[in-house]
């Protein structure tokens, strides 16, 4: 009996007394947060990503709260997500320009001359680091996927023709794609652009006919024929200027390599022409 | 008579030296057009001096050295230059190149010969190696000056001479060995005095007694150690360890071993350099393989074709599998024989169709062979695993950046895996990410 009552005082008094020391170590010892942040983290889609530009969702909510970040900021949320942070916020929702990625090259395996094989890892990295891959061009798409492999969301696969494809609707501009590829040829570029150059050699148009039907030969024709000045060279590559481009498709029609690509479904921008 | 300590690991694959190791090396006249790379040495590139159409004399200045680690490039012929442009090099990326087309004239530029360099003050020796554009040719292609000037308070025990030659077929340093030794001890008491070394040696390994014997014949008081045939005897950590005992810190460099290393063809080049007032314009190549019809060893002009080097050795006597610029271990595979030879090409070696098949890898069972043979002490097996599965942070830790990209995992592996592929696809990562966060 003597027993029972001394051991249950003893263990009582020692159990009050840390708790009592746990208590206060939580008053002196507690961490101020922002119940902001918790809440955006809330909404976010928690992947952690990155796309961002910081280490996950986390760090990306830390940084809305203290206005480091805009409220549109998550490309994988898009609009939703980013109604949703303002909303915690309290500020007006400013929609995201949806950007997709975008493949800035069409030298497959029937278009790209090979100037050997190579037999190591498929891994579009390493086979750059190894003579530069087996592609004769040494701009172009390797084709082994080290792309695809870094997309988290499903949004690209690679075709027959030893190319990537990137399936606009699941892409969520977290631009994982556009860090694997070790020869950058994919951008990211708003969703509503259709007239993309696509290629991304700095070889003489002569060089380039020797190794690939497709590429850019810096023959100026699409620099003549744009109507609003988007599209200009520099270092024998066409570039454009996403800006000022309206979709009008003139210099789709001229480009004699068919470098320049038009995708169905984008509609004409005509406010951009009256801009410029 | 000194003790020579083993390194850790390595390998002795077949050597397979025979069909150059007994024939003198022969001059190559330089070819029509010469292709002379702006970038043949670790660092920035070199910046041009010349234009389109400007008439050169060999041995002219054609490029300066940009930055502190960079190097100058000279003219190899005289003639005219067609064309500043990227062109194909042995790395298989473009870099740019200046073309020139061979008058066939040979005109010397103005050489500023001196009878006894040994004369010549540390600086004055160090400022010389610089402007003629030596920089490693064992392979590494490190401006030789810059390894000759230490941080300040350091102080060089040994200068090391490396004429192991350790690498499989290659016969371009054994060759010199015997048949220039006398430029090659003069060399090593050149840079010895550059650096301020207390004691040179030269480690060569023991599968070329008739380049020992040539070399202790004009040695005097330099000391030329056999060393056994081991591969990577040949590797600058390793060598050190070899001969001196000591060991290279974990990402550290020689010097802070106390030593420097050069390769026995930059001791013939700072010689060639100093006495003779020539810069660094041809190189030994050795041409050689199993479908090279006549295996021999070239001085060769820099510049020059890779074409023209098989052509010279008889052309291909079976259709090739795969040409290597360097050695078997640690060389590139071609795929445009219009590269040119530079400054760090040792040999050009051509194999047939079934020797160069990669092997299907097979899963790795762990058998630790990769681990026996890592002469810088790592698991190259783990560091595979890291760099496949792309965990960076791991690979740093388990020693990547250590790797000396020696090649003996790859080769002594049962199951046939391209281990060193993803080591190196590991350290570039690593120092990618370190780059961008400094």
């Amino acid at each position: 009996m003597n027993t029972t009552i001394v051991s249950l005082v003893s263990m009582g008094s020692l159990a009050a007394l840390f708790a009592l020391g746990l208590a206060m170590a939580g008053r002196i010892f507690a961490v101020e947060t922002d119940p902001k942040i918790d809440a955006i983290e809330e909404v976010l889609p928690g992947v952690n990503c990155g796309g961002c530009g910081f280490a996950g969702c986390r760090a990306f909510a830390e940084a809305v709260a203290s206005g480091e970040a805009p409220t549109n900021g998550c490309p994988v949320g898009g609009a939703t997500v980013a109604q949703m942070v303002a909303a915690v916020l309290g500020v007006d929702a400013v929609a995201p320009v949806r950007k997709v990625a975008q493949v800035l090259c069409q030298g497959g395996n029937a278009e790209a001359k090979q100037k050997g094989t190579y037999d190591g890892p498929v891994d579009c990295r390493i086979a750059h680091a190894t003579q530069g891959g087996d592609k004769a061009c040494s701009y172009g798409c390797l084709g082994y996927g080290s792309c695809v492999k870094a997309c988290a969301f499903d949004a690209m696969y690679m075709n027959e023709n030893g190319l990537p494809v990137v399936i606009e609707e699941n892409c969520t501009a977290c631009g994982k794609c556009v860090e694997a590829c070790p020869r950058d040829i994919i951008i990211l570029v708003p969703e509503d652009q259709g007239v993309h150059i696509r290629c991304r050699s700095l070889d003489t148009g002569r060089k380039v006919r020797q190794v690939c039907s497709v590429g850019c030969i810096a023959c100026q024709r699409c620099v003549k024929v744009c109507p609003t000045g988007a599209i200009y060279m520099e270092d024998n590559l066409a570039r454009i200027n996403y800006d000022k481009c309206t979709n009008c498709r003139e210099c789709v029609a001229v480009c004699p390599m068919k470098t320049i690509d038009w995708q169905d479904g984008k509609p004409l921008v005509l406010e951009k022409a009256a801009v410029s | 008579m000194r003790r020579v300590r083993a390194f850790f690991g390595g390998i002795h694959p077949s050597e397979n030296k025979q069909s150059t190791s007994s024939t003198p090396i022969q001059s190559l006249p330089a070819p029509a057009t010469l292709v002379v790379p702006l970038l043949q040495h670790v660092g920035r590139e070199a910046k041009p001096l010349v234009a389109k159409g400007d008439e050169v004399l060999k041995g002219q200045l054609l490029a300066e050295a940009d930055g502190k680690i960079s190097a100058p490039v000279h003219s190899p012929v005289s003639g005219k230059v067609t064309a500043i442009e990227p062109r194909t090099s042995a790395s298989g990326r473009s870099v740019t190149s200046i073309v020139i087309e061979n008058d066939g004239q040979d005109n010397w530029v103005e050489r500023e010969a001196h009878p006894d360099p040994v004369q010549l003050d540390a600086k004055t020796i160090v400022e010389r190696i610089q402007a003629a554009g030596i920089v490693g040719m064992g392979g590494a292609g490190f401006p030789t000056a810059v390894k000759l000037t230490p941080p300040q308070g350091v102080s060089i025990d040994y200068l090391i001479i490396n004429g192991c030659e350790c690498e499989p077929y290659l016969t371009a340093d054994h060759r010199l060995m015997v048949e220039y030794a006398e430029e090659i001890v003069l060399g090593a008491k050149l840079l010895a005095k550059a650096c301020g070394a207390r004691k040179i040696i030269i480690g060569v390994e023991d599968n070329k007694p008739d380049a020992i014997a040539s070399l202790k014949e004009q040695a005097g008081a330099v000391d030329v150690v056999a060393l056994p045939t081991r591969y990577p005897q040949g590797g600058e950590k390793q060598l050190i360890q070899a001969l001196t005992g000591r060991e290279v810190p974990s990402k550290g460099l020689p010097f802070q071993a106390g030593c420097v290393v050069q390769n026995v063809g930059t001791a013939y080049a700072v010689t060639k350099a100093l006495r003779d007032g020539e810069p660094l314009i041809s190189r030994v190549v050795t041409v050689t393989g199993s479908v090279i019809a006549e295996p021999q060893n070239f001085f060769v002009p820099i510049g020059t074709p890779f074409q023209d080097l098989i052509e010279a050795a008889g052309g291909f006597s079976q259709t090739p599998g795969k040409v290597v610029a360097g050695g078997p271990m640690m060389g590139g595979a071609q795929f445009d024989l219009e590269a040119p030879v530079t400054k760090v090409t040792s040999g050009v070696l051509a194999f047939g169709v079934d020797e160069s098949k990669t092997p299907n890898p097979m899963p790795c069972i762990k058998c630790a062979r990769c681990v026996d043979v890592c002469p810088a002490n790592l698991m190259p097996l783990k560091l595979e695993a890291y760099g496949m599965n792309e965990q960076w942070d791991n690979a740093e830790e388990y020693g990547a950046l250590d790797c000396i990209e020696c090649g003996c995992c790859t080769y002594i592996c049962p199951s046939k895996r391209p281990l060193l592929h993803y080591i190196r696809f590991a350290k570039a990562e690593i120092i990618e990410s370190q780059r961008r966060s400094s």
